[in-house]
Parts: C-alpha cells; structure tokens; sequence
C-alpha cells in the first residue's frame, strides 16, 4: 500500500508541477529570455531595442486579444491575417477622405468579417475553423482587389501614429497597452465577458441558464474582427505603407500561439489576457534572440513551430484531468 | 421456454463483482449469470448500477481486483477471462447493441455490416457483389427486407438496429447485449425486434436485455435481475414474478412497509388553494411525451413520479423550454409562454435544475460566485457592466441562505461537493425570483447531510409560495416531500394522486401500473392509462 | 470540429426521427414522394453539383473567349491543374476522416526545393528526396493528432510553419534557387509529354485512379470513411483509428511532397515562393467537390472536378484581363463559404426530415 500512496503522492506533485508551470510557464519564458538576452546579446539592454521589440509586438498583441476571446468561447478566428490586411486596403483607399474616415472604414471592415463570421458559427452552425478559413481566403482575395500591390501611405498624421511617441513611449505601445486592458477590462467587468467564459466553458449549461449564446458568439467574433483590423491600421502606420499581399501574413497562427503559449486552454471557458500579451512578448524575444544570434529565420520558424506544439501538448494535460 | 438453473451451461458469468470510482462503490459484489438460449433482463433505477455492470461484462470498464479468491471474478464460456477493451470482449463473442446504435451513419448498410472483414477478391479488393449478397441475406435471415446500398441514415432505427443485430450475429457473438433497444422504436419496429430475440434464443445466443419497459419484459425475457444501489437484489424466472414485486423489488420498498414520517426533512403540505401558476398542457413531444398535462399551484410541491425513462426529465425540460415541444401549451402565471425557448420560459418565471447537474447544470471552470450570477447578470449590470457590489451581496445572501460551503465565492464550482453544487445552482435560480422550480432528481448523488439540508430548502421555499415540481426517484423523498404526485408512464400521466391518496403502495401500483391495478377512483378530470399508440404511432408529425 | 477538446465526434450526431419510416419488416419500399425526392436532390446537388458548375462555367468561357478552347489554353491549365490535384488528393483523404490539413502549402513548396537540390545527385533521389520528408513530416502530424490526441488544425499550422523553416534552411533563407538540368529524366517527368498531352496530367490520372481504387475498394478505403463517419462507433468495431489517421497524414504529406517534386521538374527549377495558400486551395477544391467537411462522406472524382473548377474560373479572370488575379481568392472563398453553409444546411436538413 506504501509503494502506490509514494506514487500518488509523486503524482500529485508532478501534477502540481505541471499546472504552476502552464500557469506561469509563460512569465518564466520571458524571464529566462530577458536574463538570457541581457548576459550575452550585446546592445540588449538599450532604450532603443526595448522600444523596437515592443513596437513590433503590438500588432500581433492586438491580434492574439481578439483570439483570446474566440479560444475562450472554444471556438477560433482564422482570419484575422486576412483582416489585416482588408484593413490596410480599406485604410490606403480611404485614406483621401481624411484619416479618421480612413480609419473608421478600416475597422468596419473588421466588424463586418467577424460578423459574417459569427453568423456562420453561430447561427449556420458551421464549425469555427471552417467558417473563418473560408474567410481568411475571400478576405485576402478582396483586400488585393481593392489594391492590388504595395502602396506608399503618405499621410504625416498617420505616419506620426506609427513612429511617435509620447515621454519615449511609442502611440503603438500605448494603444496595444490600452487595448489589452480594455479586454482585460471586458472580460472580467462586462456581462458579455461572463457569458462568453460560460459558454466556452459549459455551452449546455449555459443555454439551459438561458445565456443569448449566438448573440454573445456573433459579438465575439465582432471583437476578434475589429481588433484584427485596428492591428492592421497600426502595422500600416508603422510601415508607411500598405502592403494586402504580405501584411498580416501567418498572424493566425502567432495569435494562436501566443493565446496558447499564455495559458488559455484550446477548450475554451478561460481568458487569460495578461498570459496572452507575455505570450505574445515571448515569442517576440525567442524570434529576437535568435535573429541577434545571427541565426537565420528558417531557425526562428522551425523554433515557433516546436513551441506551439510544446504549449499545445502541455495544455492537452490539463485538459485529460 | 424459460430456462431452468438446470438447464443450459452458463456462458458468461460474474461472481462477486465490484467496482469503485473514486468516492462511489458502483458495484458491490454482484452476482450475474446468463445461460444459453436464455434471455435475461437486466433491470434497476438511475445509480443502480445497470450500466456499470455491463460496461464491466463488455470490457469498457475493468472490474476491481478480486478482493477474495474467485470473488470478482468474470467467467466467460467455462473459463476466467477479463477484458481490456470492448473489441477484445467482441472478438470473444460479446457484441453489445447500444441505444444509439453505434455504427457509421453516412456508409451504407453493407459496408456497415462487413466493416473491417470485407469479402476480397482479387487483388485484396473488395467483392462488393458478394458483399452486397451476404449483407443482404444476413439481414433476410433476420426478417429484414432492405437495400443493404443504402447509407444506413437514410433508414430507420429499428433497421438500423437489426443491421448492428446482424453484424454481431455474422461475427459469432455468443452474449448480444441490448441497451434499451426499444426506446426510440416504432410498435411495428418493436415486433420485429422481438421476433428476432426469439430467434437468436432459438439458436442458442445468450441475450442481456435492459430496459425500463416492464410490459416488454414479461414478453419476452425469460429471467429477471434485479439491481439496486449497486447490489443483485433478485434473480429468478420472469414468469410467475408478481409486477408490483418487481417494482418494489426496484425501488427498494416493500409494500406495507411503509415507515414513520421524518426520515425525510420534509415538513408536510403546504398552502394549495391558490391558482395555478404552472399549468402544462397536452405537452407531446415524439417517442417521449404523449400529451402530458399538470398543473403546480404557488406554495406547492407536485411530486413527478414514475420509473426511469416514463418521461419525467423530459416533461420537465419541455417546461423549461429545453426540449421544444410538437404540440401542446405552457402557461405561467395565466401567461402562456413560448415552447422551445430557455430564455423565454426563465423570463416568465420559470428555472430548471437539470438532471445532469455536472453537464447540464454548473459551469465548472467558473466561480462560485459566477455560476450564481450567470442566469441573473442582465438584471445585475448596469449598461452591461457588471455591479460587482450587487453581485457580493447577492452571493453572500444566497450562500448564507442555502449554507453553501465552499472555501469562499471565488472558489471553482467544479470543486464542490455534489450537495454543495446543487445548492449554488439553487442560488442561480433563486436569484431570477422565479415563479416554479423544476427540480429534476435534487438530491441524487449527494450526501445523506446535504439532502436532508436541500429537501428543508426545497419546503422552505414552497412556504415562500414557489410552485415546485419535483423528479425524483427517491420514493420516500417523492411521498414525503409533495403534496400532490403525477404519476408517468411510457410519456404519459397515468394517475395523479393527492392528499391523503400520496402513499407507497398507491404509489407503487401506479408505477407498475398494470390497468387492472389502477383503482377505479382516480379523479376523472385525470387522463388515466393515455392509450400511448396515439401518438406514438408516428408518421403524422413529419 | 471543436477546437483542442477531443469529445466523441459524431457530425451527424444520433439518426434522429428521420422520415420515411420504413417498416423493419420490409413491407413496402416505395419511397413517399415528397421526402425521398428531397433527399435526392440534396444528394444529387452534393455529388454533381460541381460538375454541373464546371460544364456550365467552360461553356461560358468557350463562348465568351476566343483564346479559352484553345490547346495551348488547354495544355497549361491540365498542367497547372495536375499539382493542385496531386495535393487534393491526399486532403480529400484527410477531410474524410474529418480533419484538415494546412501544412500541404508549406510541404509542397518544400517538395519542389528538394526535389531540385536532389535532382544533382540523380532523378531517383530528386524523387525519393522530398517524398521521403514531406512523408515523414506528414507521419509526424499524424502521430501528434492520433496518439497524442492534439487537434488537427494546430498541428498542422504548425507543420506548415516549420517545413517553410526548412525550406528556408535548405536555400539559404530562401536566397537560392536549385536547377534541374533539362536534360534528366526527373525534367521529363515535368516537360514531357505523351500522345500531346503533358507527363504531370498523365500521372495525376494514374494517381487518381490509384487514390479512387484505394478509396472505394479496399478496407483501408472503408477504414477511413469509417473514421470520419462515427470514430467511436469505428473504434467499437474494430477500425484500428489512430494507424488510419496517421496513415492519412502521411499519405498527405507525400500528396504534397510529390506534386511540389513534379512542379519542380516542370518549372525546372526550385522555386522557394510557391505554395503559400495552396493548403486553403486544396481544401476548397476538395469541399467543392463534394466532400463533408465533417468528415465520413466524399470522393476523389469530386475533388478532381472542384480543381478544374477553380482552375477554370482563375483562367477566366486572367482571361478578362483588367480583373487583378486577386478575384479567384475572393471567389473560392465566397464558394467555399456559400458550399460549407450549404452542406451544413442540407445535413441539418436531411437529420430534421
């Protein structure tokens, strides 16, 4: 009896390893990253890197936002790469009717691809991934034909949104900031944030709690569009350039990533915004790493594909108990 | 042809049998034997232990270690065997037909048949002409005329069970298990099953028959037992066994045995004069519910009686608006609400605790304090931001008022105990102010402490002047905790009792509910014995 | 398909009230006419329904273009076809036991890569090389989603990053571009042609003839609708599920690995940059085919026809010229959608009936 209690207790404390490790994994990543940079890259630690990193890790913080919420609603949003880059098309169309109606029509276009989205998860029943992949190809495809390659954005206003700052402190930085607090914010505060948490979590529980489920799912996907759609505008400011063939490409699968690397399980019923932007912070650090190593992108791609795995298998862990 | 103890060699037997998961003996020490030839009905309520046993006997649980010698022990064609998956049990020659028939919708019938044993021809390439030939006999065989080209889905499910027949028949099964295979069948369907039982009989194929539909029992099983709380209770020959012994032999009560009031925590009757504020009628939903009418008043708890599979839960979710109903009206408080909507039905005030509490009812991975605030957050945020201040107070008072006991409101539901679960469920209705509560089995799977504590609250809140319709199969819990009992069978009321009427034995006659036994003094107003061939015949509701 | 959780999939969930009842006994097989023609034209929408869009779709075209029906026209699109098809083949495969599969972009850019490094050391190894890779890239996805039980589209997004990493290592971060020397017998594989009619339309043929024959006619073919169609149920009786499932993806990896090894032969050449969104081309082509996106329902010949229609219907937008070639995306997209609601809607359907 002795050996099995010895076990047990083995087990217990493997899994509660296990678990402060997919909850906090994410923050020791970016700490052991952080030590690791600033002992043997040379000119890591400078105002200037810190503010480069974090220019580059906004737009795909914004992203992995709207994806947090569609993994939490146990469903997922394919096409936000595609919505960015709608985005930047609209944006460079408009942008001759002054840069807030630009941008206005931007995120519309968001909101109206998450809505379609929505509507084919929620009330079509489609499955998510089917019903944002075929998304993802049509949004891409509409993005060119409203502008067909690479156009300069020649607007100050827009140009200063990308590369100014306010006390050092990049307008990209602060709206990816803000914009994860409003999440943060709406998730816990709002009875949509509840709804969404319990129909992730339980959806026949919820519908038997009488929760407006295709409601609050059309609204998610709503969100994930919008937020997809301000990254895009932001990436284009920082660019000065609209780019709908190359923008927002493979950012499905960062969001994805960094909403996985951060602790919110695949099954859905959990939100974890703070995880969600380290994760988005660490897979920023492991690409910037490597690149400053002088190891080639091949190596960075090949890395983010093992850490997707690796957060995937130890989420499905979790998910067995 | 019954068959005697003396007859035919047991083919699959199980000495001393248990199972234990975590917190729950399943099986205690069951005794189980099925002979040759013998068709051998398995029969008990919910928690019985039914299903463990057969998951057990098909090698989809693995039974505890034998605790003695030759206790524990399966005995399968004279020899000790044990099963580590349902396949290998398969291959052994147990094939187990399941509710929902578990074979491949979108193939076709033959492929379904011979999936994974294919005829080939040349080349390893599949003689579909033979297979198509063989299928189509071995369902001739079986008194089945069909196109074995068909995707099975295209076709019945009284088919589609003579196909999954078939298939365990061709691979040499020796024991067919059968999960309730009448439970979604057409009368017609029904006959032609049971001429196919007959038949396997013939052949000498072992057959485990479990069902809730005593009348089908008595018509074609030869041996009877009986399982309750985990235990054998009874085995013997079907014929001759007394219908009501039968069900007492179920519910665990004796007729006449009857014992002193306060067992339960249940106080008595409660205030029923008023008008109703539930009234359901003529609810029909297809092969579950055949125009069931009641009626709740405030104040009173009206108890839903009936075995298992008489179409309690479902009457209850069609109230809810969980289960959209083909015909028939819910009127709340003299409004009548829209069928087949949950929000609808908990806007007029009505809430439903779920059978399924773990399912159905909690949301695990939420907070105590979130699971009580779910069905009421409209009402408790202000231009849909949540009032956090509103929220304490509610779930301080509701926690304080159905003593939850959780380490705090932030502490996950999926923690809890099952007592404690039920009462935060409880607490997210209490917190609509609803005007009826259907209580679908509150107290199973909790506690002896935690029932006692949730039957003084379901009386606490009858006396509040809640309308309180309670499931439960509990007889004792259901006759001690209702003033009035609406008795269910095969998806109809059969019998309403009330007042002085609300005991065991009227209780237990109506549930076994052979007409003869039904006393002539059921109040007219009450549709006695729905002839349920009316509307389960089907075919005009397409 | 849920994301992450693995519960018991049944997409058609349990055969609910369904109409014709049909009396187990046999009695009458007349079918009552309203139902059963409803369910005919729902199954015939389903199985022809994009041939009939392709016949309709190249007649407009023949009248409207003088240079569609031309050989030239013809030859290219047969040609450019051919690889998409060796591609859907092997996601029609996957999409029938009802997972998906987005690496097969990445694995056939990385095929032709190989393919072309490999063709200096011989046509056999410019061959074997990329099928062996993208195989064993393909038995790696299927290990992590059958054993470890991970959902598909993760694992193969991530695939699909990571065979572009190695693409990218193998040409220098994409900075070299591998030859085929004209001459070997691998170049032919790509150029040459037989009775006018090019080598890679010849072995796609082969291919699908082969894929149709394994499909429909041997017990792997039943195992993998079997799968998709009820996994548990396949489980019950006897199916080996995890062995199929990774059998698909390995099957789909060297789909993929080999159209990229005979793109290279044809382009002569490696190029680093194909092959992004050729996975969302094959899946369309493969659902416009007819297949269940759900899983347990398809055929290879409707793949081969949604191909051709979404090579048509890029041919024609090149055709008119002034339209950027952008409009196919949007099309195959807006088909993709409207073809998934409609298999979703006519499922639901055929259930409710």
């Amino acid at each position: 009896m002795t050996d099995i209690d010895v076990g047990g207790r083995v087990r217990v404390d493997r899994d509660r390893l296990l678990r402060i490790l997919q909850d906090h994994g994410v923050h020791l990543g970016v700490a052991v990253l952080l030590l690791v940079n600033i002992a043997f890259t040379p000119h890591f630690v400078s105002a200037e890197n810190f503010r480069t990193q974090a220019v580059q890790v906004a737009p795909v913080m914004i992203v992995a936002l709207g994806m947090a919420l569609a993994i939490g609603s146990e469903g997922v949003d394919l096409s936000v790469g595609s919505v960015m880059a709608l985005s930047t098309s609209l944006l460079s169309l408009y942008l001759g009717y002054g840069m807030w109606i630009a941008l206005i029509v931007a995120v519309l276009g968001g909101v109206a691809v998450g809505m379609a989205g929505g509507a084919l998860v929620a009330f079509v029943g489609v499955q998510p991934i089917v019903a944002t992949l075929a998304l993802m190809v049509a949004g891409r495809g509409l993005a060119l034909v409203l502008l067909p390659q690479l156009k300069d954005v020649r607007d100050p206003t827009m140009a200063s949104l990308g590369s100014g700052d306010v006390l050092g402190v990049p307008y990209l930085v602060l709206i990816a900031a803000a914009l994860a607090l409003l999440v943060a914010f709406v998730v816990r505060r709002t009875t949509f944030g509840r709804q969404l948490l319990a129909i992730g979590d339980s959806r026949p529980a919820a519908r038997l709690a009488g929760l407006p489920v295709r409601r609050v799912l059309v609204l998610v996907y709503v969100c994930s569009g919008a937020l997809a759609a301000i990254a895009g505008v932001l990436a284009t400011a920082r660019l000065t350039a609209s780019d709908p063939t190359s923008l927002g490409h493979l950012m499905e699968l960062s969001a994805i990533t960094a909403v996985v690397v951060g602790g919110t399980p695949l099954s859905g019923g959990r939100v974890r915004v703070g995880g969600t932007v380290a994760g988005a912070v660490l897979i920023q650090l492991l690409t910037a790493t490597l690149i400053k190593h002088d190891l080639p992108p091949s190596w960075t791609q090949i890395a983010q594909a093992v850490v997707i795995i690796l957060a995937v298998y130890a989420a499905r862990e979790r998910g067995r108990r | 042809m019954p068959a005697h103890p003396a007859g035919p060699a047991a083919v699959l037997s199980a000495a001393g049998l248990s199972k234990t998961f975590p917190g729950v003996r399943a099986l205690d020490g069951v005794d189980f034997t099925v002979r040759a030839g013998e068709v051998h009905a398995l029969i008990g309520e919910n928690g019985a232990g039914k299903s463990t046993l057969i998951k057990v006997l098909t090698g989809v649980y693995r039974p505890d270690p034998p605790a003695a010698p030759g206790a524990g022990v399966l005995t399968y064609d004279g020899s000790e065997v044990e099963f580590a998956t349902p396949l290998e049990a398969q291959h052994a020659g147990i094939s187990t037909i399941y509710q929902e028939v578990d074979l491949v919708p979108l193939m076709s019938v033959a492929r379904n048949l011979f999936l994974g044993w294919e005829p080939r021809g040349r080349l390893g390439l599949i003689d579909f002409r033979r297979m198509h030939r063989e299928a189509d006999a071995a369902l001739r065989d079986l008194g089945v005329r069909v196109d074995v080209r068909r995707p099975l889905r295209e076709l019945g499910v009284g088919v589609q069970q003579m196909v999954a027949l078939a298939r365990a028949v061709s691979v040499d099964a020796r024991v067919v298990v059968m999960d309730e295979p009448t439970s979604s069948l057409e009368p017609r369907e029904v006959v032609t099953l049971f001429g196919v039982i007959r038949m396997l009989r013939e052949r000498g194929i072992a057959v485990i028959y479990v069902s809730h539909r005593l009348d089908e029992l008595y018509e074609v099983c030869d041996t009877v037992t009986v399982l309750r709380d985990g235990r054998s209770v009874h085995t013997g020959p079907i014929a001759g066994l007394d219908r009501l012994r039968l069900v007492s032999l179920m519910l665990g009560r004796e007729l006449g045995d009857v014992r002193d009031q306060g067992l339960t925590r249940f106080s008595g009757s409660h205030d029923t004069a008023a008008e109703p504020v539930l009234r359901a009628e003529e609810l029909t939903v297809r092969h579950q519910l055949h125009g069931v009418s009641l009626t709740v008043r405030p104040g009173e708890v009206v108890g839903l009686g009936g075995l298992l599979g008489s179409g309690r839960s479902e009457t209850a979710k069609a109230i809810a608006g969980a289960l959209p109903p083909d015909s028939g009206r819910v009127v709340v408080a003299g409004v009548p609400v829209r069928t087949g909507s949950t929000p609808a039905a908990i806007r007029a005030g009505v809430s439903l605790l779920p059978e399924d509490r773990k399912a159905e009812g909690i949301v695990p991975g939420l907070s105590v304090r979130e699971n009580i605030a779910l069905a009421a957050l409209p009402g408790l945020s202000r231009f849909g931001l949540v009032d956090e201040a509103r929220i304490d107070r509610v779930v301080a008072t509701f926690m304080k008022r159905l003593r939850i006991k959780a380490s705090g409101p932030h502490q996950k539901v999926g923690e809890l105990s099952g007592g404690n679960q039920q009462k935060v469920l409880l607490a997210r209705w209490l917190a609509m102010n609803p005007k009826v509560l259907l209580l679908d089995e509150p107290t199973r799977g909790i506690d002896v402490g935690a029932k006692a504590e949730v039957q003084k609250l379901i009386d606490e809140l009858a006396d509040d002047g809640l309308g309180v319709l309670l499931i439960s199969s509990d007889m004792e819990e259901l006759i001690e905790g209702s003033d009035r009992v609406v008795v269910l069978k095969d998806g109809a009321v059969v019998e309403e009792l009330a007042g002085d009427a609300v005991t065991e034995d009227r209780l237990l006659r109506a549930v076994a509910a052979m007409p003869a036994d039904v006393p002539a003094d059921v109040p007219a107003d009450v549709p006695v014995d729905v002839p349920a061939v009316r509307t389960a015949s089907g075919g005009d509701d397409d | 398909m849920t994301v992450g959780t693995h519960s018991p999939r049944s997409p058609l969930g349990p055969p609910g009230p369904r109409s014709p009842v049909r009396p187990a006994d046999g009695g009458t097989d007349a079918d009552p006419p309203g139902p059963a023609r409803a369910e005919r034209v729902s199954a015939f929408a389903q199985q022809h329904g994009a041939l009939v869009t392709l016949v309709v779709a190249v007649l407009a075209a023949w009248l409207s273009f003088d240079t569609f029906m031309t050989t030239d026209n013809m030859q290219n699109m047969a040609v450019s076809s051919a690889f998409l098809a060796v591609v859907a083949l092997g996601t029609t495969f996957v999409i029938v036991t009802g997972g998906i599969d987005l690496s097969v972009g990445s694995l056939f850019a990385l095929g032709g890569v190989l393919a072309a490094w490999g063709s200096r050391y011989g046509s056999a190894v410019a061959l074997l090389l990329p099928l062996a890779v993208c195989g064993l890239v393909g038995f790696v996805n299927g290990l992590l989603i059958s054993r470890s039980r991970l959902a598909p589209f993760i694992v193969t997004l991530a695939a699909m990053l990571g065979a572009r990493g190695i693409l990218l290592a193998v040409t220098d971060e994409g900075s070299r571009t591998y030859l085929v020397d004209e001459d070997s017998f691998f170049a032919t594989l790509g150029q040459g042609k037989v009775l006018g009619v090019g080598a890679p339309v010849w072995i796609t043929v082969g291919l699908f003839v082969a894929g149709a024959v394994v499909l429909r006619r041997s017990r792997f073919g039943q195992y993998v609708y079997a799968v998709g169609g009820n996994e548990d149920a396949a489980a019950l009786m006897g199916v080996p599920v995890a062995r199929t499932k990774t059998a698909v993806y390995t099957l789909s990896g060297l789909c993929a690995g080999l159209a990229g090894a005979l793109n290279a032969a044809w382009l002569v050449s490696g190029v680093t940059i194909l092959g992004s969104g050729m996975e969302l081309e094959a899946i369309s082509a493969v659902v416009i085919g007819g297949t269940l996106l759900s899983g347990g329902f398809g055929f290879l010949s409707g793949s081969l026809v949604g191909v051709l229609l979404l090579k048509v219907i890029q041919n024609v937008i090149n055709q008119i010229g002034s339209l950027d070639s952008a409009y196919q995306q949007v099309v195959s997209g807006g088909f993709l959608a409207v073809v998934v609601v409609a298999q979703t809607w006519l499922g639901r359907r055929r259930r409710v009936l």
